[in-house]
């Protein structure tokens, strides 16, 4: 009863919504980058959204089943196939045993969350089975998968049954609430830091106006951009405090770092900006040599926004109570 | 430093603080924009009381050396905590008062070889400060000295508020990779490095004590308010802890 993994991969790790409750310890909340899609895959295998996804970067991993299970697949269109057929995203889909799960080209965005009716059979370290790969801590023993892993899955399927269930689950319809659809925005959105006035208004008339690539070596700690320095009228020393994710940080060459999932958990450079919550998993899904525009919103703005995608989180799932119902009772 | 602590020991403060967002779902409560050691001990008593309020959405409360950052999620039902509704509760709970941080009655003794291979740095911080070694390392050992905040990696403190003459800035030119244990300073702190890291403070000596442990109860060696103790040993000594550190690890 468990996952076996042929290939694994650029880089699988196990993500959950993140290790709350330390970071005043110096541990690193890491979680999924891609939030939305992390959820949205758990609630359609009728999961808690607490439970770890596995996320799959760019060039997916080769997965084989040993036992039937209920899977979705969300985020990144990386072409996925189940024995050689495309494998629809966005929605539950039972899988028999043998069956194996591979990845293609990718067609858009960068990261894929799957998730598993159940759960992954992981043990949970401070609270969390997120992966935190710079200290070797959670998700699989610490690391991305490797070939031969085999991870034991909590609640296979019965065969048994087993066609009609995946009748019943494809014939299901699945509505995605507006406010959980990919966003279409030409722009990620922002609210300005504190010391925004102290950068010059030509630095935050550029951060506003001109685009921003994704460099190279922006990965799950943070995105370096590359575009328009940012300069502090007076530069000053700034005092360690904590940090956020999407804080847009500015050390002194100017180059803006925005704190992604596996930020350190204080930092004291000067904050221009952060990204708001609403758009981080859109920036999640760029990757290296994307370019990415910003555009201001309030922080009043912002929280609604959020708000109205957890609210529509809490719909979906009521929604998806046949799902449940459906696996429940196989 | 030691006058600060007992007058807060003494009465309850209500300091004085600004609030500002990081971001929206994070907010920052002010009490200065100067490193001392009486802004240092008012965040963590700040903190204690917050964390100990468990307010509905807070997820993390982190002090640091002038604030207090303070995590925390909506519940969909409500909409609340928001930034607003945060802001009055956090305010209340100040206002009313703030008792000092518990942690701050606990000594923590970390014993230190200081110089040679251990402490490679120790030369030039004589020389920059233009102490002997000898008044370099009794200097570090001085009491008084607290963990103020922990971050930048699991376990990992920052250790003040150092004699003026420990106002080093950072190397230049940073290590890539610092061992585990190391003993550093800068800007008036220590930290020691709790794995292998790549640093650019001056490195004067090294613990054998492991400050992060998944194995542990409670798996960072300090927590922030913490007393310490540096206690000099021998380069014998050292390695006879750290054996019988690896030991207890077997």
């Amino acid at each position: 009863m468990s996952m076996i993994i042929v290939k694994p991969g650029m880089l699988s790790t196990f993500q959950d919504l993140g290790r709350f409750g330390q970071q005043h310890l110096g541990v690193s909340v890491a979680g999924a980058m891609d939030q939305r899609a992390h959820r949205l895959a758990n609630l359609l295998v009728g999961n808690d959204p607490a439970l770890a996804t596995l996320e799959i970067t760019l060039t997916g991993p080769t997965l084989r089943f040993t036992k039937p299970c209920c899977l979705a697949l969300c985020g990144a269109d990386l072409s996925a196939t189940l024995n050689g057929q495309p494998f629809a995203l966005n929605r539950p889909i039972i899988v028999r045993a043998k069956d194996e799960l591979s990845f293609g080209v990718r067609q858009h965005g960068t990261r894929a969350y799957l998730a598993v009716y159940g759960g992954f059979a992981l043990t949970p370290v401070l609270g969390s089975t997120s992966t935190y790969l710079r200290s070797a801590m959670g998700g699989w023993q610490g690391r991305a998968l490797r070939r031969d892993d085999e991870i034991p899955l909590l609640r296979p399927l019965k065969n048994k049954g087993l066609e009609d269930l995946a009748m019943d689950l494809w014939s299901l319809k699945i509505y995605l609430p507006g406010a959980l659809a990919e966003s279409r925005q030409p722009f990620v959105r922002l609210m300005k830091g504190q010391q925004w006035d102290e950068f010059t208004p030509e630095s935050c008339a550029a951060l506003l106006t001109e685009p921003y690539r994704i460099s190279p070596d922006s990965e799950r700690m943070g995105y370096r951009l590359q575009g328009a320095p940012l300069l502090m009228t007076t530069p000053r020393q700034m005092i360690s405090e904590g940090t956020t994710f999407g804080s847009i940080q500015v050390p002194a060459g100017g180059q803006p770092i925005v704190l992604m999932a596996d930020r350190q958990t204080t930092g004291g450079y000067p904050k221009i900006a952060y990204v708001a919550s609403i758009d981080l998993p859109r920036l999640a899904q760029m990757g290296p040599g994307d370019m990415v525009s910003f555009n201001a919103i309030s922080l009043e703005q912002a929280q609604a926004l959020d708000l109205a995608r957890t609210q529509a989180f809490a719909t979906l799932a009521q929604a998806l109570q046949p799902v449940r119902t459906l696996l429940l009772n196989h | 430093m030691a006058f600060v602590y007992c007058s807060l020991m003494h009465r309850m403060i209500a300091p004085t603080f600004t609030l500002r967002h990081l971001g929206d779902h994070c907010l920052s409560l002010d009490f200065g924009d100067t490193i001392l050691a009486e802004t240092g001990l008012i965040c963590l008593a700040a903190a204690e009381k917050i964390r100990l309020a468990h307010l509905a959405g807070v997820t993390d409360v982190v002090p640091s050396y002038t604030s207090v950052a303070v995590h925390y999620y909506a519940e969909p039902l409500t909409g609340l905590p928001n930034f607003q509704s945060l802001s009055d509760s956090l305010t209340a709970l100040i206002q009313a008062g703030l008792a000092p941080a518990s942690h701050a009655q606990r000594t923590v003794d970390i014993p230190v070889c200081y110089g040679g291979e251990h402490g490679p740095d120790l030369s030039d911080v004589a020389k920059a400060t233009g102490l002997t070694e000898q008044q370099v390392i009794q200097m570090h050992c001085a009491p008084g000295s607290m963990v103020f905040m922990l971050g930048f990696a699991p376990g990992h403190p920052y250790i003040g508020i150092h004699d003026p003459l420990f106002a080093l800035p950072r190397r230049d030119v940073p290590r890539t990779v610092v061992p585990a244990g190391s003993v550093a300073i800068a800007n008036r702190q220590s930290t020691i490095y709790p794995t292998r890291l790549p640093g650019g403070w001056h490195i004067l000596g090294a613990t054998p004590l492991k400050l992060f442990d998944l194995t542990r109860v409670q798996p960072t060696l300090l927590l922030p308010g913490d007393h310490i103790r540096f206690i000099p040993i021998s380069p014998k000594e050292f390695d006879h802890l750290a054996a019988a550190q690896s030991q207890v690890q077997a």
